[in-house]
């Protein structure tokens, strides 16, 4: 039993051109081509044949770069824009949650736009009054509910449209990356909701950019790349295969950059995002590895990383450093060291070679990291540095906080009745 | 032709969301001003004012309908322009609404007519709270009420099948003729001169005329207008058969207005 059925379905979006934008009705009338200039000019495919099924009470994860199509699908299927071709079929209520808070009227109360957004997302009045105490506790709001929303402030105005979605009780919940705007302490309570929903047995979609909740609340994910579907399957798998796309698609574009010939003019160096240095040391490439050399994105805390880095001095050098560093996604440094720091002493460099690094066991907790890896002078003048250019997630099944997952062990006296976790 | 009977049948479920909507219409309209609810009697109070000067006393009723009255004058004019801003305030509103209210369209799952709908409708509320102003006028300068005054919610419905198709036309085309809305604060300024608002249609050079007759004959406002003067002012009956006829084309406009607006459902999303 599917509760949605996506069969072969493409959506092309009608473009109008510059021209036709500037077209006015006069002139349109005056020419007798209303009907032609009603038609458009360009189509724009943003799916292509998509056949998708996604089982009752499973949470299905949509992921992909910008533009491939995630968000055309959810609308599809939220029946908002229909599809050219092909067929959608849903089981049961559905509720989009694309943009919180849309239809929200400044001008009138939070309880009064609780009644009106609740009743276009298809609550009936008596259903939203039942509820409308634990929307508004959900939302935080207490004291603000009879204040005008224009006097909301953007997170109050988030919160209200995820505590109004999210009361819709819908059998099939769709979510298009709305939690990327929430503050710290809402975003938990938001996924905390969203569990719940997975153990009443309801159907979610979850189109997002942040792996890590996809990789940890989806069952199946589904790769969208320019309107298709790359790849279906089993998370952790289809986030490693789109990871190393990325990488690949980054390295291209490095490669791309690294034909141009180097630009030294001061004023430019500084502006040049991510990458700076004049590159007498260069690292052409940067790759991350498993223990056995395969190239990989997506890791387990408990798994060794090896970072492995291609460098070239373009003539000898006496005086040089390499180094490394790991940023979270909120951009805290969660380690960093280099050769100076561990006392390595440069005696020469010159030529193509390639420098390692072996992280036994990387014992990260759950996340999106970032890497910087640079070669520099001691005293700091950059030969090449690279800044957040490589990203990578921790994926497990733990979900431990902070930043390290630091090696322990728990012991409990006889007394103590606790089951050990069930092993994966 | 089904399909426009399944809109319809789609929209009725939407009954609620319509009513709120227009009441949270209302309800945002006045929020912040000192007088509120009580600008839907002031503004037809005032602009009557600014006629009854002008045509009352300054240029002079001629017309023996008004017995030189410029009392008489100024109800007669307050029967044709209160449906009128009705029906020009709609239109002109409809002409935006679908970009105001862009990322409903773009976000939420409901059928866009109903946002012309609101439009109509919250514009409809206002003309009915300008209403007991008009019988309580009619009362002191008019004749009193006759039985007649019993008829005017069919002339209502009339008015309001064809605000609505012209609505509902006028709110689609503009998302792709942006123009449209200078177009059409013109068009409603002529429109409104070329019904009889502020003259009767009794007028000698209106009588003198079967051009002008004609033409003025063929402007399906004239007969709604007219309703309003026949029930009001003048105390008899409706012409059944111009107000059937016109009662059609309003019918006609509205099948027109939805099934075009219908058409370019699609594009909404992308355009607005």
């Amino acid at each position: 039993m599917y509760a949605i059925e996506v069969d072969h379905v493409s959506r092309i979006y009608q473009k109008y051109s510059a021209r036709h934008r500037f077209q006015t009705f006069k002139s349109a009338l005056v020419k007798g081509d209303l009907f032609r200039a009603l038609r458009p000019d360009e189509l724009v495919t943003a799916l292509e044949n998509i056949s998708l099924n996604v089982e009752k009470g499973k949470t299905f994860g949509v992921i992909g770069e910008n533009g491939s199509g995630k968000s055309t699908l959810l609308k599809v299927i939220a029946g908002i824009a229909k599809p050219t071709r092909g067929k959608v079929r849903t089981e049961g209520k559905v509720s989009a949650l694309i943009e919180l808070g849309a239809g929200f009227h400044p001008e009138i109360s939070g309880r009064e736009n609780i009644y009106i957004n609740g009743i276009m997302l298809g609550l009936s009045k008596k259903e939203i009054s039942a509820k409308f105490d634990e929307i508004v506790a959900f939302a935080e709001l207490e004291d603000f509910i009879d204040a005008p929303v224009k006097t909301y402030s953007s997170g109050m105005y988030m919160r209200l449209g995820f505590a109004i979605a999210i009361n819709v009780n819908p059998d099939i919940l769709l979510i298009d990356e709305v939690l990327a705007v929430g503050d710290a302490s809402f975003v938990p309570k938001c996924l905390d909701r969203i569990d719940d929903f997975r153990r009443r047995q309801k159907t979610i979609l979850f189109v997002s950019h942040d792996l890590t909740t996809v990789a940890k609340i989806c069952d199946d994910v589904a790769w969208l790349k320019g309107g298709r579907v790359q790849a279906v399957g089993e998370p952790k798998r289809i986030v490693d295969a789109y990871l190393q796309d990325v990488a690949e698609k980054q390295e291209k574009d490095f490669e791309k950059r690294r034909q141009e010939p180097a630009r030294v003019k001061e004023e430019d160096r500084d502006r040049r995002e991510n990458r700076w240095g004049k590159r007498e040391i260069e690292i052409s490439r940067v790759s991350l590895k498993s223990l056995e050399g395969k190239g990989k994105n997506v890791f387990s805390p408990d798994e060794a990383m090896v970072i492995e880095m291609d460098v070239a001095a373009l003539s000898r050098q006496q005086d040089f450093v390499f180094g490394l560093g790991i940023f979270n996604s909120q951009g805290i440094s969660c380690y960093g060291t280099n050769t100076n720091l561990e006392d390595y002493e440069p005696i020469s460099i010159e030529g193509e070679g390639k420098v390692v690094c072996r992280i036994e066991r990387l014992g990260l907790v759950n996340g999106t990291y970032y890497l910087d890896v640079a070669a520099h002078k001691k005293d700091g003048y950059p030969y090449d540095y690279h800044r957040n250019l490589y990203s990578f997630l921790v994926s497990s099944s733990w979900k431990d906080e902070g930043i390290a997952r630091l090696l322990h062990r728990w012991e409990f006296s006889a007394n103590i009745k606790i089951n050990p976790p069930k092993k994966e | 032709m089904a399909r426009f009977f399944r809109n319809l049948k789609e929209l009725y479920k939407y009954r609620v969301l319509i009513q709120n909507l227009v009441g949270r219409e209302l309800k945002a309209r006045y929020r912040g001003t000192v007088l509120g609810f009580l600008w839907s009697f002031f503004n037809p109070l005032l602009l009557m004012i600014v006629y009854t000067v002008v045509f009352g006393f300054i240029i002079r009723p001629r017309d023996p309908a008004f017995n030189q009255s410029p009392w008489l004058y100024a109800l007669f004019l307050f029967c044709g322009i209160l449906p009128w801003v009705w029906f020009s305030s709609s239109s002109l509103e409809s002409a935006n609404v679908l970009m105001i209210h862009g990322n409903l369209i773009k976000k939420i799952l409901f059928p866009a007519e109903i946002l012309p709908i609101v439009t109509v409708t919250s514009n409809f509320v206002h003309f009915s709270f300008g209403l007991p102003i008009l019988l309580v006028f009619i009362l002191i300068f008019g004749k009193g009420y006759t039985a007649y005054i019993l008829l005017l919610p069919l002339v209502i419905l009339v008015q309001y099948v064809f605000t609505l198709g012209f609505s509902l036309l006028i709110a689609s085309l503009t998302v792709h003729f942006r123009d449209i809305k200078d177009i059409l604060s013109n068009w409603l300024t002529f429109w409104f001169f070329a019904t009889p608002i502020v003259y009767p249609m009794s007028f000698e050079t209106i009588r003198s005329s079967s051009l002008l007759q004609t033409f003025l004959n063929l402007n399906p406002m004239t007969h709604i207008m007219q309703g309003y003067q026949n029930c009001l002012f003048f105390g008899s009956m409706l012409r059944w058969k111009r107000l059937g006829v016109t009662f059609l084309v309003a019918l006609i406009l509205f099948f027109i207005g939805s099934t075009v607006f219908d058409r370019l459902r699609d594009s909404f999303p992308e355009e607005v």
